[in-house]
């Protein structure tokens, strides 16, 4: 291979959990990786590395994205929430966060932030989905332990106890 | 992460036109990246060949679905998401909104976006088939010569080769509406599994039905050759040809010859035939017991 020229970092500046932070990075740098190693954010998880299992998921602007597909170049002026910002206080979980402790929704837990910001991001926009609208939200998320259905019943024991 | 991140450079133009004068001021240096769902598959795994990126997720210009009588203008950088809950889109072009929907997950459809499923130009794309039954065209920009419409059918000329010129970016993708409420549409992506897999086979057809008689009939396919390929010579047999067992057989047989799929890590060249003209026979009986 050839004697590769070598760019510069970049200042990026955004905001993640509602606090502002700049960072200093490659432009290609992931943000998953920004996120865990800069922020010190270790909540995210890297699982695949390649958007298939979810794993990595964050809100980007309130949509919910793969971290582990977003250089950082692309996150300027950005307001990110990781499953740091999810909980209302150090004292209260989010309804969903409980409903996943009470309906045994995590096991070795790798995938659960990113199953919890997916069922959070759907119940912002969907306070009432059906059994198809829940499973098409969490297509993107995989897990290899609970089979899922504990994981489903947490996300509709979280819309049964937000409605009540 | 597999790569050596400081030969990368992802450069964030403030406009449109500053991007194109980019593109043609140092031609071949300089590619789009928009969503990243491909491109940053290949860098996580060290396999990003190409060095040297501006990203155009932010330009406003290529956002936006304009609505006219005679068409439907999509720009490059509408979302999987955008497309499968836009009202117009579903009712008129509904295979599109259903690719768009059994792309990825929700994270991937929030991200990935129209033009860059098409440039990217993988004969396993989901949205294509569909663009291609529809009758799509694409606009492309650059500096020098402003825009200019091509047919989609003739935008890919080899496998991963488009005919985009080096200095030019996808810009708008316009779909010709049609009066005809009778067009029945037929979408079939098979793939491992319903969520998040790679197509095996996609199939995007429509016919227009009078009785038995099939007056007017659409078929592409993805991953059965080494583009997404529109069905000329299998639609011209059906067409205007009464659908009974016979007539499928006949399409099948064509079809047969229409497509050249191969062996590779998702499946085999056998299986991709076998589905594809399963796929064609489901849809022709579709047509008639509706």
């Amino acid at each position: 291979m050839r004697e590769a020229e070598t760019t510069s970092k970049v200042a990026v500046t955004c905001t993640v959990n509602g606090v502002a932070h700049t960072v200093e990075a490659y432009s290609m740098m992931r943000l998953l990786d920004v996120l865990r190693e800069d922020l010190r954010l270790t909540g995210t998880k890297e699982g695949c590395g390649e958007g298939e299992c979810g794993a990595c998921s964050v809100m980007l602007n309130g949509e919910l994205v793969n971290s582990c597909l977003i250089p950082i170049a692309q996150v300027e002026g950005a307001n990110i929430k990781t499953i740091e910002g999810i909980s209302l206080s150090d004292e209260q979980l989010h309804g969903v966060q409980e409903a996943f402790i009470v309906c045994g929704g995590a096991q070795c837990g790798i995938c659960t932030p990113g199953m919890v910001i997916a069922a959070v991001h759907l119940l912002e926009r969907n306070p009432t989905p059906d059994d198809a609208e829940i499973r098409d939200a969490l297509a993107g998320n995989l897990c290899r332990c609970t089979g899922y259905v504990k994981i489903f019943e947490a996300v509709v024991h979280a819309c049964r106890n937000r409605k009540a | 992460m597999r790569a050596y991140l400081p030969v990368y450079e992802l450069k964030v133009p403030r406009s449109l036109q500053e991007a194109l004068v980019l593109l043609e001021g140092e031609p071949g240096v300089w590619r789009p990246f928009a969503g990243g769902t491909d491109l940053m598959v290949l860098l996580e795994a060290g396999k990003l060949a190409h060095r040297n990126f501006f990203s155009i997720l932010h330009l406003d210009e290529l956002r936006g679905i304009q609505e006219t009588p005679e068409h439907l203008t999509l720009g490059a950088l509408t979302t999987y998401t955008q497309v499968r809950n836009h009202a117009t889109l579903r009712g008129e072009f509904p295979m599109l909104c259903r690719a768009a929907s059994e792309t990825g997950g929700l994270a991937i459809q929030n991200r990935g976006t129209l033009g860059g499923n098409i440039s990217n130009a993988s004969p396993a794309a989901d949205s294509p088939p569909a663009l291609l039954v529809y009758d799509a065209q694409i606009e492309l920009v650059s500096a020098a010569r402003g825009s200019r419409l091509v047919e989609y059918k003739d935008f890919h000329t080899g496998y991963k080769q488009t005919l985009m010129r080096p200095d030019e970016l996808i810009s708008r993708i316009r779909l010709p509406r049609t009066q005809e409420n009778a067009r029945q549409h037929y979408y079939r992506k098979v793939g491992t599994r319903k969520a998040q897999a790679i197509s095996k086979v996609c199939f995007a057809a429509t016919a227009r039905v009078e009785g038995r008689l099939l007056e007017d009939v659409r078929i592409a396919l993805g991953s059965v050759a080494p583009t997404v390929v529109r069905c000329e010579k299998t639609e011209a047999i059906l067409r205007n040809s009464e659908i009974d067992e016979q007539a499928i057989s006949a399409a099948q047989d064509e079809l047969s010859r229409e497509v050249v799929p191969i062996d590779d890590l998702r499946s085999t060249a056998n299986y991709r035939l076998e589905v594809a003209l399963n796929l064609l026979g489901e849809f022709l009986r579709s047509t008639v017991a509706a």
